[in-house]
């Protein structure tokens, strides 16, 4: 099992979401988080007094899915959340040593 | 007793007490959201203390005769503020609409040491500082003291409300010293939902705060409620221009403090000048408390919400513009400069000076001598945590999780 983490723009989130599913992937954990990669942050202006705001808003989403369909889950996720410009965002993949469902207390593999 | 005056009175009063909350909202909006609560409650407290203490004695100090400088005991516990006249209203709802002056005057201050004075020590502050301070200054101008005997005009409370808060809070901000980090550009509003809520109920409110200071239903009252309107919409036209030329970009945070400055600006003017004036001086006013605020920001001074900016500058303004505005063939009490009468503009300036001079050196003492018994500040590793869970033992936004009764 692999937990792929992808850090993509929040408007990006639905297309995402779209794309696991025709891959029937349907469950997700997803947080609101502030980061930057290159992408430079914008002006914010308080009383006439301005401000470089760097940590820009993006969305994780973590998804947990077998071996055999990771690299496809990637690609779509990928292409769903593409733009072209400088803060699309990451694709992170990691390995899952252990899944257990909270309902049944059974052992996924 | 006129009927349709009390009616006025009754809603005026009830206008200028929801103003502390609305004030509340302004100031608590601008604030971080661990120190919002405790920001919300340096205004909300007001009403209590501040509240009690005017019934009690800061009424007879502010409106009994007694001496040119302040008045005596004789209403003390309220004797003799029944429901006879006072004016064509029952005395006690004279006092009651200007013991809500006194709360918000008090919690104004209060913007100026958010999120870093020691909670014990304000409540303490605002309350001498009402009866110390604010009653006498109210004394010489309302209550037949000796800056009403000068001659000086202040329609609702340009110097004993705005100017007197404005001191205070510049004495106070330099007294208990800037916030950690400060100036940075994490000290920034959580909230301008909250900031603009607060901004319109301010306006709303503030037609009870001008337009019954008229203490009456009358013609003088609608003068007052229109200029209360034109005023700060002339302001807010000039600030975006300000706003747009520095920056590029009006800001919702400018559009607020305009609104704030401009109904600060025509307090001491509202029943006395045209309203074609009023957008005038609406206007003007807004230059002096852009440039103050631009000239805060870069500065050490850290008074957090720009109240000498706003409500120093502001009514300073106001107070001098009225003594060039004022027109005697609609407000029947004097001429300013422009219809004739240029000594007017030296009452006023003398009426804002004594207010200065006195808030300054009294506001200075009171914080001195109350820092002799509490520390002024919270202590620091507080001040990093939030105010609001120490001070008051309460978050404002809980996330869920985490928390469990105490056995």
């Amino acid at each position: 099992m692999k937990l792929i983490k992808s850090i993509i723009r929040p408007n990006k989130v639905d297309d995402v979401k779209d794309a696991l599913a025709k891959l029937n992937i349907a469950g997700m954990t997803v947080t609101e988080v502030r980061g930057h990669g290159k992408q430079k942050g914008h002006t914010a202006i308080y009383r006439g007094k301005e401000y470089n705001v760097s940590l820009l808003p993006k969305m994780e989403i973590e998804v947990v899915v077998p071996d055999s369909i990771a690299d496809e889950a990637i690609k779509a996720i990928v292409e769903a959340a593409r733009t072209g410009e400088i803060g699309d965002g990451r694709v992170f993949v990691l390995p899952v040593l252990e899944s257990y469902r909270i309902r049944t207390g059974e052992q996924e593999s | 007793m006129n009927q349709a005056d009390t009616a006025w009175m009754l809603t005026s009063t009830a206008l200028v007490l929801l103003m502390t909350p609305a004030l509340a909202f302004f100031y608590g909006g601008l604030a971080r959201s661990k120190n919002v609560l405790n920001t919300m409650m340096m205004s909300f407290i007001s009403l209590g203390f501040v509240g009690v203490l005017w019934a009690v004695v800061g009424y007879s100090l502010a409106f009994t005769e007694g001496s040119n400088w302040v008045g005596g005991l004789s209403y003390a516990f309220l004797a003799g503020v029944g429901l006879e006249e006072n004016g064509t209203i029952p005395h006690m709802l004279f006092m009651a609409f200007q013991g809500t002056f006194c709360i918000i005057t008090a919690a104004l201050i209060s913007g100026a040491i958010v999120e870093r004075m020691r909670f014990s020590a304000y409540l303490a502050f605002i309350s001498l500082w009402a009866l110390v301070v604010y009653a006498p200054v109210a004394h010489w101008v309302w209550g037949g003291g000796w800056l009403a005997d000068l001659g000086a005009l202040d329609f609702a409370g340009g110097t004993v409300v705005h100017v007197n808060a404005g001191v205070a809070a510049l004495v106070a901000a330099l007294v208990v010293g800037k916030r950690q980090g400060y100036p940075s550009s994490s000290l920034l509003p959580h909230n301008v939902p909250f900031v603009l809520l607060g901004a319109g109920l301010l306006w709303f409110g503030w037609f009870g705060f001008n337009a019954g200071s008229a203490l009456a239903a009358n013609g003088i009252a609608s003068l007052a409620f229109v200029t209360t309107m034109l005023a700060p919409a002339g302001t807010l036209v000039v600030w975006s221009f300000l706003d747009m030329f520095r920056s590029g970009r009006p800001t919702a945070v400018g559009c607020a403090t305009a609104i704030v400055v401009g109904l600060v600006a025509v307090t001491p003017a509202a029943g006395f000048i045209s309203p074609m004036s009023a957008i005038l001086l609406g206007g003007i006013a807004a230059v002096p408390s852009y440039l103050i605020m631009t000239i805060r920001a870069k500065s050490s001074l850290d008074d957090s919400l720009d109240v000498v900016a706003a409500h120093g500058v502001g009514g300073a303004t106001g107070a001098l513009l009225t003594g060039v505005f004022a027109q005697q063939s609609l407000n029947g009490v004097a001429d300013g400069l422009l219809f004739g009468n240029p000594g007017q503009l030296v009452t006023q300036a003398t009426a804002v000076a004594a207010v200065i001079v006195y808030s300054g050196v009294m506001s200075f003492i009171l914080l001195k001598v109350i820092g002799l018994v509490i520390p002024l500040r919270a202590n620091a590793s507080d001040e990093s945590t939030g105010l609001d869970i120490t001070q008051h033992g309460e978050e404002a936004y809980l996330h869920v999780g985490g928390t469990s009764t105490r056995s």
